[in-house]
């Protein structure tokens, strides 16, 4: 009967209550909002780096890896050193640099990545057939559409371009054999890979050079002690594990994390005023008829169960709008921040984890209740024949 | 109702006050509102608390109602001291021992006629088959059988008046108090309420009646004069 009386109150409302618990879903949204935030970009960076299956990547000493052009020479030989560690099952070499093409008059220009097939992590095959053999090629959409090519296409490329004498150097005839799409770089991003050898042929300078060497341990492995011994046998190179680059992004990232803390906060705050002023209003509508129940006998928790109730239902009604809502909203701002030049494509900003979301909405919950503590605890005290003798004035 | 009331009367005590005194600050003065009122009404009786406005008779009616608390003095209602109880207890007795009919109705505006009724009785925990049975009963005997299922703004004052007597009796009180009952009913529709509160007084009701209705306090068999805190008439009392 209570519970009903609760509702029913709200319910009389119904435009005020309406707009409350849309504030109060608002509010929730931009809570969860910022708690997808506060963990999206860290956790889609580390399904980033889990996703390749490479627990280490070795980088010129000084940069990170792709973070420059640099590179390291006699590979094959650092290939085999690493090899030769007992807790390392395979090494990945990869060397960056640029593809150059010509559509018509005008040169199109793509990121190159000369790769093992049989051992890289940097693209999907989506079309054709794979790299089997020296001067074949895989490139992404964007290129394939840039260069007005199509998979089966054999085409000149070359792989710089010398500025005195003014020609591109390096230049050779490449067989398009598949069409792929690269998992770490931006939508819209020119791409393309060849195979190391390829890649390291078509330039005199980077003859047995790599940029990095993704290394995959063997299970049971402690990444960061072979981080060590391999940075020891490899002073050139510095080696990172997956949790030592998140630790780095973490660093990179505070400021967002402090950002989104601030707003959810401030988003709780809201959402705790919001209930607080509907509950406060509610009940001095209804003072008089608080002070009957009283005095005909209804117990004094009661009248405070009946008001948390109503606080505790704009907030469950407020915060299960507020996940769809913030669902929507995420998706929405994920596509305009995903759309930032340099950032992969598939980049996540907003990750929907459900027990962070539901711990989230919960506090709002939680925030429901203390807001209709004060106001249910000072309907349940009125004195009675005061409050009815100023009820009968009024 | 001969199950809920008496079906003669006795002049056992339902009710004893004792030099029950009620002081109120107003801006740092004391202000006193009952001065050493004593009054012992016998179980039947019908009586009505009269006087000009601010002689205390409403603050008189809430002591006796325990909603409110003496500044000395004692109030005994069917035996037990209610000048004493702590809030949850008189709470409690109100629930069950005291039925109020407030002059502005108050009833639950979102609950319907039977809702209202039922209130009282859920919240002393009465099974629901019971209560359902009580509240068909008790809307019958006020005239509002048909009337259940609507809601107060559906309602007359009058009829909005009767659910509230319904309300008052739904937990079977030794006393029902009223704080001017037809204060805001017209004269015929307060002509209704006065021959409704006989027939509750005739069928065994102890009631207590605070008016400035002249025709309901005539229908009282008792009338109680007060003025400034004191009780300065007693007409109709029963002989010692």
């Amino acid at each position: 009967m209570m519970l009903r009386l609760a509702i029913t109150g709200l319910l009389r409302r119904r435009t005020r209550t309406a707009l409350t618990t849309a504030g109060v879903a608002v509010a929730a949204a931009m809570l969860l909002d910022m708690v997808m935030l506060g963990s999206g970009m860290r956790e889609s960076f580390r399904g980033f780096l889990e996703q390749q299956d490479y627990q280490l990547r070795m980088s010129p000493r000084g940069t990170m890896p792709f973070d420059t052009e640099a590179t390291v020479g006699g590979a094959a030989a650092l290939v085999a050193r690493v090899m030769a560690d007992p807790d390392v099952e395979a090494v990945a070499p990869v060397l960056g640099g640029k593809l150059f093409v010509t559509r018509g008059d005008s040169v199109v220009a793509a990121f190159a990545l000369g790769v093992d097939p049989a051992l890289q992590a940097d693209y999907v095959l989506v079309e054709g057939r794979d790299i089997a053999a020296p001067n074949e090629t895989v490139w992404n959409g964007a290129m394939l559409e840039a260069a007005g090519r199509a998979v089966g296409d054999t085409v000149r490329a070359a792989a710089g371009y010398d500025p005195q004498l003014r020609r591109y150097t390096g230049a050779r005839e490449l067989v398009i054999v598949g069409r792929g799409r690269f998992v770490m770089l931006s939508g819209g991003e020119l791409a393309a890979a060849l195979p190391l050898a390829t890649a390291q042929g078509m330039q005199a300078d980077r003859a047995d050079r790599i940029s990095v060497a993704l290394v995959r341990l063997r299970a049971g492995a402690s990444a960061d002690s072979v981080a060590s011994r391999l940075e020891l046998a490899e002073p050139r190179m510095s080696a990172i594990s997956t949790e030592a680059a998140l630790r780095f992004v973490d660093e990179r990232l505070g400021y967002f994390r402090q950002l989104a803390l601030i707003l959810a906060s401030v988003s709780l705050a809201v959402g705790f005023l919001l209930v607080t002023t509907l509950v406060t209003v509610s009940v001095n509508e209804r003072i008089g008829e608080i002070a009957v129940l009283r005095a005909i006998g209804v117990a004094k928790w009661r009248v405070v169960a009946q008001v948390l109730v109503e606080g505790v239902a704009l907030s469950l009604v407020g915060a299960t709008l507020g996940l769809g809502l913030g669902l929507i909203t995420a998706r929405w701002l994920n596509g305009i921040l995903a759309a930032f030049p340099g950032l992969p494509a598939a980049f996540d900003f907003f990750l929907f984890e459900p027990s962070a979301a539901f711990r989230s909405l919960g506090l709002l919950v939680l925030c429901g209740i203390l807001a209709g503590l004060w106001p249910a605890w000072r309907a349940a005290s009125l004195p009675i024949a005061k409050t009815l003798r100023e009820e009968a004035v009024a | 109702m001969s199950d809920t009331r008496p079906s003669r009367r006795s002049e056992e005590l339902v009710l004893s006050a004792r030099d029950v005194r009620r002081d109120y600050p107003v801006a740092g003065e004391p202000v006193h509102a009952v001065r050493g009122i004593s009054l012992d009404i016998a179980r039947g009786e019908y009586v009505a608390l009269v006087g000009p406005s601010g002689c205390g008779k409403s603050t008189l009616l809430n002591l006796l109602g325990a909603i409110d608390r003496p500044t000395s003095g004692t109030i005994t209602i069917a035996g037990r001291d209610i000048s004493s109880l702590s809030d949850a207890e008189a709470t409690r007795f109100r629930l069950t021992g005291i039925g109020f009919v407030f002059q502005r109705f108050y009833l639950m505006p979102t609950l319907t006629a039977a809702e209202n009724v039922q209130l009282p009785m859920a919240e002393a925990k009465v099974p629901r088959a019971e209560r359902e049975a009580r509240t068909e009963e008790l809307l019958g005997y006020v005239g509002l059988a048909g009337r259940s299922e609507h809601r107060p703004y559906q309602l007359s004052g009058g009829e909005q008046q009767r659910v509230a007597i319904a309300r008052a009796l739904a937990n079977r009180p030794a006393l029902l108090l009223a704080d001017e009952p037809t204060g805001e009913l017209d004269a015929r529709t307060g002509a209704e309420m006065i021959e409704m509160f006989a027939r509750l007084n005739a069928d065994g009701a102890t009631l207590v009646v605070v008016t400035h209705d002249e025709e309901l306090a005539k229908a009282a068999r008792r009338v109680v004069h007060l003025r400034d805190g004191v009780v300065v008439d007693d007409a109709g009392r029963a002989a010692p």
